[in-house]
């Protein structure tokens, strides 16, 4: 093989330049890269769990990085049935993370109390947070979840990130 | 030594306080008439019975009959594996029998579920507080007059309930209805409340 090291503007080194706006650059970087907060309360949250693991591996669109501490996380995906005693407790995990954050809520429980109609069930996440994507399905399976992420992506990277 | 034989024996240490002992499908039940006695009963039946275990304790709620609430205990022995229910009755105003937490230790959850659910309380329990509700929730939800769908709380800072949507429910299904329209869940008015 023939060395061809040529001195000068190399593009093989220096890489090709991408021109874009700042907006459409910094919601690339963050939807790329959304640190689940796992807010597993019920059963919809083994689905979550085999959503992390190899078969479906989450790890793929950018959320491996489940982090148990709200400080570090980007999405919560309330996955299970809120009751009223973990209602509030939610609501405040939420009110820890830091901005820009989003919610996903996973599974008929989270999204409208489900079957549970009931003096301890809170119908709806919606109820105490803004509420992103919301997944059918009781429980909805991993690719579901996927799918949820991927419409979650893509409504990021149509936010306006300058213009507020 | 099967079920029927220490039930006899339990009924012949308290006599008329028990009633004869019933049998219906291979399970024996006791009544017992004075619930103040419950904790005597149940000493006895583990000590000299050998009813080492306390499987179960939960409450019923007879809504419109007097006495009010049954509570029944099921007690069971790893050495003989002999299975007795005993039932008590508890008026609506007193609410109030004896703990058999100092016979076993486990009835301390139980009894504080049903203090929970029912509002029956139990009287020497170590630490009767709420298990599953929040303290200073007002009601008790499993009493009959309790609605499903539940009722408007509001404690800051701790949790708020709020009364379910339930589009004209309960929606109840029918076993052994002859087709998929007649069985499945739909709002049926109970042929008691139509009147
Ligand atoms: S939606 Fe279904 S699977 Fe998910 S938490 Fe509710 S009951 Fe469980």
């Amino acid at each position: 093989m023939a060395n061809t090291t040529d001195f000068g503007y190399d593009s093989k080194i220096e890489g090709d330049i991408v021109v874009t706006r700042v907006d459409a650059a910094v919601n690339w970087f963050r939807k790329n890269s959304l640190w689940p907060m796992p807010m597993g309360l019920a059963c919809c949250a083994i689905e979550l769990m085999a959503a992390g693991a190899s078969r479906f591996d989450i790890s793929r669109f950018g959320s491996e990085v489940m982090r148990f501490s709200p400080r570090q996380s980007d999405v919560m995906i309330v996955a299970g049935t809120v009751t009223y005693k973990m209602a509030l407790a939610v609501r405040r995990i939420y009110d820890q993370m830091p901005e820009p954050k989003w919610v996903i809520a996973m599974g008929a429980c989270a999204s409208t109390g489900g079957m549970y109609r009931s003096y301890a069930v809170l119908q709806g996440v919606d109820n105490i947070l803004p509420v992103d994507v919301y997944v059918a399905g009781c429980p909805p399976r991993p690719e579901a979840l996927l799918d949820a992420l991927i419409k979650l992506q893509n409504k990021i990277q149509k936010e306006p990130v300058l213009a507020t | 030594m099967t079920a029927i034989e220490l039930a006899n024996q339990l009924k012949a240490r308290f006599g008329d306080l028990l009633a004869a002992p019933v049998e219906f499908r291979g399970e024996v039940t006791l009544k017992l008439a004075d619930a103040g006695r419950i904790a005597e009963v149940c000493e006895f039946a583990k000590k000299s019975l050998g009813f080492d275990m306390l499987l179960d304790l939960s409450s019923v709620d007879n809504y419109g009959d007097d006495p009010r609430w049954t509570v029944v205990y099921e007690l069971y022995g790893m050495g003989h594996h002999c299975h007795l229910r005993l039932k008590t009755d508890v008026s609506e105003e007193k609410s109030e029998l004896p703990t058999v937490t100092g016979v076993w230790r486990t009835a301390d959850w139980h009894e504080r579920e049903a203090y929970d659910m029912m509002g029956v309380r139990f009287r020497g329990h170590p630490d009767l507080r709420r298990i599953l509700m929040w303290d200073g929730y007002p009601y008790f939800p499993l009493r009959k007059d309790f609605p499903l769908a539940g009722k408007p709380t509001e404690m800051p800072d701790i949790a708020f309930t709020k009364p379910a949507p339930l589009e004209g429910g309960p929606f109840v299904t029918v076993a052994g209805g002859k087709d998929t329209i007649a069985r499945e869940p739909r709002v049926r008015v109970s042929e008691s409340d139509a009147k």
